[in-house]
């Protein structure tokens, strides 16, 4: 298919574009219901959870506890008050050292 | 367009550094997904033009591995299409929620940030602490984040070889983390966020034993249900704002 594949790609990119574009440019949103608004901050902390489970224990197919580990470090070290970039460190960290035990 | 001569409000070079140094993080677990993708790209027969293309024009990961693996089971190009669509779809909740805390930018400017919106940038953008989000910190933040992915899709596909198993497999975690981090610090101050995203996470899962919700559709009805039920459940917990 390679000689299509760059139309396929466009075509790719287009339907990936517009959801990303459209509320943000086009919506007219200067009066939505308090309750809409409400749902819509909800969004981003209902998106992280969604984002992180069941997702991080798939990270290593063959081993639940792999991801588990990692998440956990990565708790901590936020519980901790660490800023996002040294989270992020320790957690990888963790993981390759727990590779050599 | 706008009707005035219309320049980003905020477009102070420390708008710009707040969001790069946020992008940071996003572009440390962006290289071994995107090195990954470079290599698998090869192995499924793309040229390095496809494949840097692709990051490029498309810039969205999963659904840029699940096209590597229909292109190499030989689908159809709608069929391609339409699976990208439904993986992406999500982004429209992601923009919504965005554009209510978006600067009035004029619609060039958020015509050409809607393109950086990602399940990373989102996220960290979203969770800033910020009160107004400004044009110039959501175009730092993704272009670190985005340049890192075309880059290192590109020298996967060169370097041809995988990195050394132990550290891609750590270094797996990276998004991971980052997610944890952006959410753990709100967790701590409001219980609502807890519920938000303990809701989500456990419908996810369940979701995800369906097979006809897993590509997509499981994110963005997990995200829909826990936003909308706790909205009518829990009120005046919110004091992560």
């Amino acid at each position: 298919m390679s000689d299509q594949l760059i139309w396929v790609i466009i075509g790719m990119g287009i339907v990936t574009y517009i959801p990303r574009m459209l509320p943000l440019v086009l919506f007219h949103t200067n009066n939505l219901h308090p309750r809409i608004q409400g749902i819509l901050k909800n969004v981003p902390f209902a998106i992280l959870g969604a984002l992180i489970f069941p997702g991080v224990l798939t990270i290593n197919p063959d081993s639940y506890l792999y991801g588990l580990i990692g998440a956990a470090a990565a708790f901590i070290a936020a519980w901790l008050n660490l800023n996002v970039i040294l989270v992020v460190l320790t957690s990888i960290l963790v993981l390759y050292g727990y590779t050599f035990l | 367009m706008m009707p005035s001569p219309a320049m980003p409000r905020e477009h102070s070079p420390a708008h710009w550094k707040k969001g790069i140094s946020a992008g940071l993080p996003i572009a440390i677990g962006y290289m071994p997904v995107a090195f990954t993708f470079g290599l698998l790209a090869k192995a499924a027969g793309l040229s390095l033009f496809e494949t840097v293309g692709m990051s490029i024009i498309v810039f969205a990961g999963a659904s840029q591995y699940i096209a590597l693996s229909m292109i190499a089971a030989a689908s159809g190009a709608a069929e391609l299409i339409l699976t990208t669509f439904i993986m992406n779809i999500r982004h429209l909740l992601m923009s919504a929620s965005l554009k209510e805390r978006a600067e009035d930018d004029p619609k060039w400017l958020k015509a050409i940030y809607a393109f950086l919106i990602t399940d990373e940038t989102f996220s960290v953008a979203a969770t800033s602490t910020e009160k107004k989000i400004t044009g110039s910190y959501l175009l730092g933040l993704g272009l670190v984040a985005y340049s890192c992915w075309v880059i290192f899709s590109g020298v996967g596909y060169v370097m041809g070889s995988g990195l050394p198993e132990s550290l891609q497999a750590s270094m797996g975690i990276a998004l991971y983390a980052m997610f944890i981090a952006l959410l753990v610090p709100a967790a701590k101050k409001s219980k609502k966020v807890i519920a938000l995203a303990g809701v989500a996470a456990v419908l996810n899962y369940l979701f995800s034993l369906i097979p006809a919700l897993s590509g997509g559709w499981g994110i963005i009805l997990s995200t829909l249900i826990a936003a909308v039920s706790i909205e009518f459940f829990i009120k005046g917990d919110d004091k992560s704002e």
